[in-house]
Order: C-alpha cells, then sequence, then structure tokens
C-alpha cells in the first residue's frame, strides 16, 4: 500500500498543529461556534447527541494491520473501545473529547492516517471497491489514481469551501462496486480501443434527500486529465451551485436544473482552459505511485488444496460460511475473505478494540498484513490462501467475525440513527437488531440468497437505504418514530432507486414487514432467482399487496 | 505598532484607499423550503439600479468602487483610472464577465478586491484563481469582509496577496497562518506546479 515519504508526513504533522492551534483558540473563546464549525468538520469533528464523533479517513478502504492496531490502541485510550466502521470506508469513534481530539490526530499520523476532510463541505475520502488490485473481473486497479486524488484534493485551496460536500470515487471492474452512480463524480477507468487507460466520467449522483444516479458527463477521458478535468466540474459546480439552501446546495441539484447538456457544455469550456495545466497527472507520478499497488509477493500454487476441500467435506458449518464470506481473486490459490462485523444482535459495522488486534493478526499471519474495509460494513483480508481459510475462519468465529451472513438479509448496511446522531428522524440500529434477531435461522437465511438490507434514520441517507434491495427510512411523525419501506433499490453498474411501498410502520411491526416481503419472494421466485430480480420482473404491487392485506 | 487589519503579502500595512460602499437597500428576507437564504446566488443581478445611481463617488482620495458603480460612471472616471486613484470591488456573487468584456486589460486597476459575505463563500477562491490564471491580473488582489485566519492559506494560494482581516480578529495571529503548510500537494496560483513536479519523490 501507499507509504508516505516526508512531503506527506509534514503535511499530516503541519495539519496536527494547525488544528491543535485551532481548538485551542474556540477553547479559549476567540473562534465562535460557527466560526471554528467548519474547521472541526474538515477534521472529521461533529458534535453529536452524547458526545462528539470523530470520522477517522483510510483512504480508499485501506489500511495496514500497524494502523489498525492504532486505531485499537486510540478506541482503548480515548474512547469506549470500540469504533464503528461505515458506508464510506472510515472509522467513527463515537465518544471521544474535543479537548482530546488533537492528540487523537497526532497518534494517527505517527501511522500515516489522518481525519482531514472526513467531513465538511470539501473533497471528502475518495472510495473504491474493496477488492482492488484482487478481483478477478478487474480491468485497471484505481489505486494509484485514488492515492493520486487523495493527495490533490487534500487542502486543495479553491474548493475547500464547495456549496456543500463532495464525494468521488473510483472503479475499475466489470462490475461497479464502489457505487460510481452514486457519487458527486465516480470514475469508472476501462481500456480504450488504443489500449490506453482511459475514464468514463459520472456526475451529479447521491442519494440523501434527493435521491438521484449519476449522469456521463464524459465517456472517454485519457487518464493524465483525472485532475484537471475534476477542477472543471468542480468550478463550474463551486461558482454555480447554490448556497442558499443547504438542502439544494449537492452538485446533483445543479446538474438537474440546467440538464446534464448544458452543464457539460460549461464544464467542457472550463476544461479548455484546464486542460493540460501543471496539475495534468504525467507517466512519472503515475509510475512512482502505482509501484506501492503492485501484486502481493504471491506464491505459485494450485487452484485446488486438500485441506480446504476435506475441511468443506467435513464440516457444515464452514462450507456454509465460505459460501458467503469468500470470493474469487485473480491469482491461483488465492481467495478474498470477508469478515462479518455483523453479528446478529450487534450494531451493524461496529468493531470492538480487541476485534481490531484479532483482524490484525489475521492480516499479518495470512494476508501480507494488509486489509480492507468495505462500504458494506465490514473488513476483508483480501490475500488468503486456500490452505490457510479453515485457520482464518477458526480464529474469526472465535471473536465473533465468521457470522455466515456476508450479502445476505442480515448483512445490514444501517447508519448510526437516533442512538447517537441529531440529526436522526428515528432509530436504527434496533430495526436492524430486531430484524437479525427474527431471521436467525441461518439454513432459512441462506435459502433466501443474495438480499440487500439498508437502513438509515432519516432522509440524508447514509445507511444508503435508496439502492437497498429493500431500504428502511426512518420518518418522524408528530414526535414518534416511524419507518417507510421502499424495495427494488439496487448498487452496481445496474443501479437503480428503490420504490417506496405505502404508509410507514411502526417499529415492532419491522421484522413481521420483511417477513412478508420474504414470503412473496420466496412464493414467486423462478430457481436461482434472487429477491432483486423477483422484484424487477414481477414489480412492487404483490409486495405491498402482501404487506398491507 | 500600526492600527491596522491589513495585510499585504507577509506585512501589515496601513490602507491607503478609501472603501466605497453601496447605499443599503431594504434586503428582503427570502425564504424557501428550510433554510433561511443566507447567499445570493451567483450572477443574481445586484445592485439595483437605486443603489448605483445614489452612491457617493468621493472625489480627492484612491477609492475602490463597486464594479456595478464604475460600469456606470467609466466615462468620467477615465482620468482619475490614468492617476492610479480607482480600484473595484465585486461581491463572490458576481461574475466576472461583465468585467472582462468591458475592460480588455484589467490590469488598468491597481487593486481589485473581493468581498466575501461569509467566509464558507468559497466562490472567492476562484474567482482569485480566475483573475490570475485566466485574466492575467498582476496587481494587488484583496479579499475582505469576513476574512478570518482559518482561509488564509487558501486565499494566498488562490491568488490573494492582501487581506483585510475582520474587525475584532487578530491580524498578527492572522499572519502566521500564511505559512500553514510549507510544501503543498497541488499546483495552484502561488506555486503553479503540484508537489511531484517540484521536487523528486523518493
Ligand atoms: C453520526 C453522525 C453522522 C452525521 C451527523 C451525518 C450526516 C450526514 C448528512 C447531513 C448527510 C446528507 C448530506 C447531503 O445529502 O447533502 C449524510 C450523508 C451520508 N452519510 Fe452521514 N452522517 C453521520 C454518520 C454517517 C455514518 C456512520 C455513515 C456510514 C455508515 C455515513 C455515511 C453517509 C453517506 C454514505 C452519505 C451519502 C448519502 C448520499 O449519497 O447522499 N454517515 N450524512
Ligand atoms: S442517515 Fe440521518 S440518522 Fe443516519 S447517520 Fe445519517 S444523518 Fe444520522
Amino acid at each position: 500500500m501507499y507509504q508516505y515519504d516526508n512531503i506527506d508526513q509534514t503535511i499530516v504533522n503541519e495539519r496536527v498543529a494547525q488544528f491543535r492551534d485551532q481548538t485551542s483558540r474556540y477553547l479559549s473563546g476567540k473562534l465562535t461556534d460557527d466560526e471554528f464549525r467548519p474547521l472541526r468538520l474538515q477534521n472529521g469533528l461533529y458534535i453529536q447527541r452524547h458526545a462528539p464523533m470523530l470520522r477517522i479517513a483510510i483512504p480508499y478502504g485501506l489500511l495496514s494491520s500497524k494502523q489498525l492496531r492504532k486505531l485499537a490502541d486510540i478506541a482503548d485510550r480515548f474512547d469506549r473501545g470500540y469504533g464503528h466502521f461505515s458506508t464510506r470506508q472510515n472509522l467513527q469513534l463515537n465518544w471521544p473529547k474535543l479537548e482530546e481530539t488533537p492528540d487523537i490526530l497526532e497518534e494517527l499520523s505517527k501511522v500515516e492516517m489522518h481525519a482531514i476532510q472526513t467531513s465538511g463541505n470539501c473533497i471528502r475520502n475518495i472510495t473504491t471497491d474493496q477488492f482492488a488490485g484482487v478481483a478477478p473481473d478487474e480491468i485497471i486497479d484505481p489505486r494509484a489514481i485514488a492515492e493520486i486524488l487523495r493527495q490533490w484534493s487534500t487542502f486543495h485551496p479553491e474548493f475547500s469551501f464547495l456549496p456543500r460536500k463532495f464525494k468521488i470515487a473510483v472503479s475499475g471492474s466489470k462490475q461497479d462496486r464502489a457505487i460510481v452512480q452514486a457519487h458527486d463524480i465516480g470514475l469508472e477507468f476501462y481500456y480504450d480501443k488504443k489500449q490506453k487507460m482511459a475514464i468514463r466520467v459520472w456526475v451529479g449522483g447521491g442519494l440523501g434527500r434527493t435521491p438521484i444516479l449519476g449522469s456521463v458527463i464524459r465517456e472517454h477521458l485519457e487518464w493524465e486529465h483525472a485532475l484537471t478535468y475534476c477542477e472543471a466540474i468542480i468550478r463550474v459546480y463551486n461558482l454555480h451551485g447554490r448556497r442558499d439552501n443547504i438542502y439544494k446546495a449537492r452538485i446533483k441539484i445543479l446538474v438537474k436544473a440546467l440538464g446534464i447538456e448544458e452543464f457539460k457544455k460549461q464544464v467542457e469550456a472550463e476544461w479548455l482552459h484546464l486542460k493540460n495545466s501543471p496539475n495534468t497527472i504525467n507517466e512519472n507520478e503515475l509510475k512512482r505511485v502505482a509501484k506501492f499497488f503492485t501484486s502481493m509477493p504471491y506464491e505459485k500454487l494450485n487452484d485446488q488444496d486438500d485441506v480446504f476441500d476435506q475441511a468443506i467435506q467435513n464440516n457444515k458449518a464452514f462450507a456454509s460460511w465460505v459460501k458467503r464470506s469468500v470470493h474469487p481473486h485473480k491469482q491461483k490459490g488465492y481467495q478474498s475473505v470477508t469478515l462479518s462485523l455483523k453479528p446478529h444482535g450487534l450494531a451493524p459495522g461496529d468493531a470492538t478494540s480487541d476485534q481490531m488486534r484479532i483482524v490484525a493478526e489475521l492480516a499479518d499471519q495470512y494476508s501480507f498484513g494488509e486489509l480492507r474495509v468495505s462500504h458494506e460494513q465490514n473488513l476483508i483480508l483480501a490475500d488468503v490462501k486456500l490452505k490457510d481459510i479453515f485457520n482464518v475462519w477458526e480464529k474469526a468465529k472465535a471473536h465473533q467475525l465468521a457470522t455466515p451472513n456476508i450479502g445476505l438479509l442480515t448483512d445490514i448496511i444501517c447508519c448510526p440513527g437516533g442512538d447517537f446522531c441529531s440529526l436522526a428522524n428515528a432509530k436504527s440500529i434496533p430495526i436492524a437488531t430486531s430484524i437479525q434477531e427474527a431471521f436467525d435461522d441461518l439454513d432459512y437465511l441462506h435459502d433466501i440468497g443474495e438480499l440487500e438490507l439498508n437502513i438509515s434514520g432519516c432522509m440524508n441517507a447514509c445507511g444508503h437505504h435508496h439502492i437497498g434491495h429493500i431500504g428502511v427510512l426512518g420518518v418522524d411523525k408528530d414526535g414518534s418514530e416511524w419507518y417507510q419501506v421502499t424495495i427494488g433499490g439496487k448498487q452496481g453498474s445496474d443501479a437503480s432507486l428503490g420504490t417506496v411501498i405505502g404508509p410507514s410502520f411502526a417499529a415492532e411491526e419491522m421484522p413481521g414487514v420483511i417477513k412478508k416481503l420474504i414470503d412473496v419472494y420466496i412464493k414467486q421466485r423462478n430457481p436461482e432467482e434472487s429477491f432483486i430480480d423477483t422484484v424487477r420482473r414481477i414489480g412492487v404491487n404483490p409486495f405491498k399487496e402482501h404487506v398491507y392485506a | 505598532m500600526l492600527n491596522s487589519q491589513l495585510i499585504l503579502n507577509q506585512s501589515i500595512i496601513d490602507d491607503e484607499w478609501t472603501f466605497v460602499a453601496l447605499p443599503s437597500e431594504n434586503e428582503e428576507i427570502k425564504k424557501q423550503a428550510g433554510k433561511v437564504v443566507l447567499f445570493k446566488l451567483t450572477g443574481e443581478s445586484s445592485p439595483s439600479e437605486l443603489q448605483i445611481n445614489e452612491t457617493v463617488i468621493p472625489q480627492n482620495s484612491k477609492i475602490i468602487l463597486p464594479l456595478s458603480v464604475y460600469l456606470k460612471n467609466r466615462e468620467a472616471l477615465k482620468t482619475r483610472l490614468k492617476n492610479n486613484e480607482i480600484a473595484l470591488w465585486l461581491a463572490t456573487h458576481e461574475t466576472l464577465h461583465a468585467l472582462i468584456t468591458i475592460e480588455k486589460d484589467i490590469n488598468i486597476f491597481p487593486l481589485i478586491a473581493i468581498f466575501v459575505e461569509r467566509f464558507q463563500d468559497g466562490r472567492i477562491f476562484s474567482l482569485g484563481n480566475l483573475l490570475r490564471t485566466r485574466y492575467q491580473f498582476k496587481n494587488t488582489l484583496r479579499a475582505f469582509g469576513d476574512v478570518l485566519q482559518d482561509q488564509l492559506f487558501y486565499l494566498k494560494r488562490s491568488g490573494f496577496d492582501s487581506y483585510l482581516i475582520k474587525t475584532g480578529k487578530d491580524v498578527h495571529e492572522a499572519l502566521k497562518a500564511l505559512q500553514s503548510f510549507s510544501d503543498p500537494y497541488q499546483g495552484a496560483v502561488d506555486i503553479k506546479e503540484p508537489v511531484w513536479k517540484r521536487r523528486v519523490r523518493s
């Protein structure tokens, strides 16, 4: 993975000093609340329901075991011994103290980490596919460009006070796993006719209050122009995006208001001036960064292993875990393994500091000391030998990291909701746990098959409910908590937004509602057909009728 | 020590310019679904004809005029402009279009100032960049209004060299913020090349 040189390290160190100074000016009354707010947000610090919340950046979801151990230590020393992995591949601490955040940042800087631009109206952490570099369907490993984007966007002088937050996702695989269509900018890498790396550029996607899938603004952009083209897009947005109403301030609203054709015209006009300007990436820089992301020193192995095969035969629990948690790898004899942060009954995406240390150990022992965070809020060991998978399972299982539910109904994507978040209309974690408890029968879960369930506690959509096959949204009705249900949402290359099935439900009705949706699916499905495909084939009505019957 | 809030480059200096404000107008407060409107939209026509006509232009000092007032009185101001007595200011929601279509050479102005009503209004950075790079403005570029220490570094990188720090804020502290980062990543107005073209990286 990328390693800092002294330039990177100096920037992060100077940031710690800057934030220490800003915090102390705030505490001594020299900065008002309003003046301090954007400064702390640009360091990931929210003021929440019970305490501040600190969001730590995990650039494109990649972590070393050393970094994860540091996160565990920080969670112990400055928080309550756990952290929350988010849908944006970051880590959130729910109980830090404002006065101590500069110290936390200083600790992070020792392992080449920070909380820069994890919130605020600036370019946020760049996200990508959790299987980057190892997926068999990958065309281009997007991580080198993601790192170059990270550096370019860090303290970008022109774009640090945009009308609203700005999220960029990159992807380089056949099947999109980075949700490029639900980002302000999505960069999709491919090889063009001349076998040169090129980018399809998406713009204006986003969920939140006004969910919109992005539009293609440019089919073909040569890779060296990635930064200057983004600058053209963001400059048009910075100058013309709405600043009068925060609910209409995202770039998607501007793109929609102008229409993609007019927006594109303005961006292209701007780009004429920026094209080939100094931020044009050159071959040398790409090479320098790309060499941090070359293949791991794999052993030459067969793609079959007796130890593994026997364990599958002899151990049903292992076999059913493998079915869900082990993913194909481009290298013979290796697989990627997802460790579930969704044990039934606990907050989805949470990991204790002990679990973090266990995962770090697993990474060191079996996966070249690295791991990934997925936007589904799980942890991934990307490079595990077939013959080691059983050992990984045993150890993971002993620490509640091996619930065999990856990609299934109980692998719920869920925001912190009303338990932590002051913007919430309703709690989300108790809904997740009650559904998990209602579907605790693993055989039944596996029979239901692939199903994504996403829960957000309010229309800000941190839980991505619009693109859940089943989406649950907390709404407020006269001061009490209700839940609206959508079905038919999907992430991926054929992304879609879900449709609301009808009036909302009380919390205690939710497990029953999900059961009814599943009943309809089981009854109607064709062999091998997944829930989302059934919904797409038969439409929303049969589900609606049964749920409200 | 000077009793001034004005920074030029790295020093605190006295302001030799007289600022000419627009006469205030009864601002209508627009409400929309959600939040109260706090920002004018880019390109929104403002100020009004009445405001422009009622602006009093001081006769014998170096003055910073609202762009709209200058455009209206352009002919009458010709000699004073030649004597380097006329500078311009515009607000972040104004576009540069009106200026550059009328003045082919904006370097006739010794100073252009941008008014930022609220420090979170990032349009000021794009305006600075455009003035310096696209329109090749070489003279003093000043930020005024809600100008605070923690945005100075970005202003500097976006082409500003002069900052009128908000009244009540410590201008000496603010000076330090110009040095927040020693070696920024990306190319911008002040340092054109990104770090990878400036330095050999390991
Ligand atoms: C607890 C503190 C949090 C607060 C105050 C918060 C606030 C917000 C707000 C206000 C938005 C909407 C922005 C907009 O639409 O313009 C948003 C969007 C988002 N948040 Fe959070 N959030 C929090 C936690 C989280 C967590 C824990 C996650 C991950 C699990 C997350 C992931 C996201 C994502 C992915 C979006 C983007 C939705 C979109 O595409 O528009 N947030 N957040
Ligand atoms: S979706 Fe709403 S409730 Fe959930 S974390 Fe985001 S802002 Fe908070």
